[in-house]
């Protein structure tokens, strides 16, 4: 406890900067799912490639793909530029899969009255089937957030500053408060980070929310059939 | 960097003795094995049993929630808890082995119990009214037909072992990991990047192996993969794989 009253001012610093660590290829690995996993869903062939292909980037652990990745970047070892790339890759190898669930849980007849009204593939995209698969790509995106938050402690092994310090100098020098100061951090990192999407998640579902509201408003139109007839 | 890191590799001096990389690829995947096999026993009969009875649910929900502390942490923490209190190579291996363990846990559970979970309830009375028992249903019924899901677990918690038990070398494991962490503690770019190579390779494999494994053990009525010869046996006898009709 002593030692973390006395390290606030760090904990912030690097609590900050796993935050940006996180969060930053979660943006931009979604960005590149959906193109990505759209274009996946739309040729049934593509899907199991797709899948197999993303999957075989998560199946690299991360201190490994951390290390390769100034080979492939060409940036120095200590660069964040490493770990937000490898989190990014994570990242879509989650959210490719989920993009596709998710376009997939459109129901088919809405697809197909977008068509009728003449929308073209790239509105129905925007317009009908990314909003309505938001909770499918929300759900998947809390996992993404959740795990991304643990794996980034791992780059302090390489020499990236973040909550992982904490933990890797807890223990080189056998301060358990710092360890546990870590731990805790990260934990209520990844509990802002849910809490964050599923609060988005809500905000773009504005009429999943009218419906639970108005279930009492709904059974009293049940009993008053005249009214939802109008409404049909 | 590259012909650096090829040189590494391809030099038969590092690929021999107690620390060369034939040696630590064996601990690393010995290590996976002892864990992945204590993890199974475990919570492999615990998510078929949850799934089968519906009881027991918040653990499922607890040990995904637990996924959120992170792996560095944990073994950091058990590892300065434990170590002391054991002697010897114990003091090295057992931490994190016990942490490897956790970490293998609910992707277990959770593949296990989703997928007895998932299995029609009209299957589960169907094999009931045909005067199977308890057991039977979950051996003979359940649990082929949750297997896909099973096994998916399976693979999961055997690349979050691969992974973890790298980084486990921190603390003193063993295994491929030693050519990360030993690397980057002397600035050995060659070094490290060369095991971070054979680590994803090995993960790969493993894999590719588990996929495989998946695809010999799940039953083709599951997959409609059948053959073509039951097939052709089928349809001789007016009997049209459902596979085929949708």
């Amino acid at each position: 406890m002593t030692w973390i009253s006395g390290h606030l001012g760090d904990i912030w610093r690097l609590t900050v900067q796993h935050a940006v660590l996180a969060a930053i290829p979660l943006v931009l690995g979604l960005i590149v799912s959906i193109p990505l996993g759209w274009a996946a869903a739309r040729s049934r062939r593509l899907v199991p490639v797709a899948l197999a292909g993303t999957g075989l980037l998560y199946t690299i652990p991360s201190l490994a793909l951390f290390i390769l990745m100034p080979l492939i970047l060409g940036t120095k070892i200590l660069d964040p530029v490493n770990v937000i790339v490898a989190m990014t890759i994570y990242t879509v190898a989650l959210l490719v899969r989920t993009v596709v669930d998710g376009l997939g849980s459109v129901p088919s007849h809405v697809d197909a009255a977008a068509r009728a009204m003449g929308l073209g593939a790239f509105r129905r995209l925007v317009t009908v089937q990314l909003p309505l698969a938001v909770p499918v790509i929300a759900a998947g995106l809390r996992v993404a957030a959740v795990s991304n938050v643990s794996i980034v402690s791992v780059a302090s092994l390489i020499g990236v500053s973040q909550l992982g310090d904490l933990l890797v100098d807890g223990y080189n020098r056998d301060i358990p408060g710092e360890l546990w100061a870590g731990i805790v951090g990260c934990l209520v990192l990844a509990l802002l980070f849910d809490l964050l999407i599923q609060g988005l998640a809500r905000l773009l579902t504005p009429w999943l929310r009218a419906d639970s509201r108005s279930s009492a408003r709904r059974l009293a139109l049940a009993d008053a059939p005249r009214d939802v007839g109008v409404a049909a | 960097m590259i012909p650096k890191i090829w040189d590494w590799l391809t030099d038969p001096a590092n690929w021999s003795g107690a620390d060369g990389i034939a040696t630590r690829v064996q601990e690393h995947l010995t290590y996976s094995l002892i864990v992945l096999a204590i993890a199974s026993l475990i919570a492999l009969p615990l998510g078929l049993w949850i799934g089968h009875t519906g009881r027991g649910r918040p653990l499922v929900s607890a040990a995904n929630a637990a996924r959120a502390v992170p792996t560095l942490g944990l073994l950091f923490a058990l590892a300065l808890w434990l170590g002391p209190r054991l002697s010897g190579d114990l003091a090295f291996t057992a931490p994190s082995i016990i942490v490897l363990v956790l970490l293998a846990l609910p992707p277990l559970l959770a593949g296990a119990y989703a997928g007895v979970e998932a299995v029609d309830p009209a299957t589960r009375d169907a094999a009931r009214g045909m005067g199977l028992s308890d057991g039977q249903v979950l051996r003979q019924v359940e649990l082929p037909i949750a297997l896909p899901l099973l096994l998916s677990g399976v693979r999961a918690a055997t690349l979050q072992v691969i992974a973890t038990a790298t980084i486990a070398a921190y603390v003193g494991l063993g295994g491929l990991g030693r050519f990360l962490i030993d690397g980057l503690a002397i600035g050995d770019y060659a070094a490290t990047a060369g095991g971070a190579l054979l680590v994803a390779v090995l993960a790969l494999l493993v894999d590719l192996l588990l996929a495989g494994v998946v695809r010999l053990l799940v039953s083709p009525g599951l997959t409609g993969k059948q053959s073509r010869r039951r097939r052709v046996e089928l349809s001789a006898a007016g009997l049209s794989p459902i596979a085929d009709a949708t």
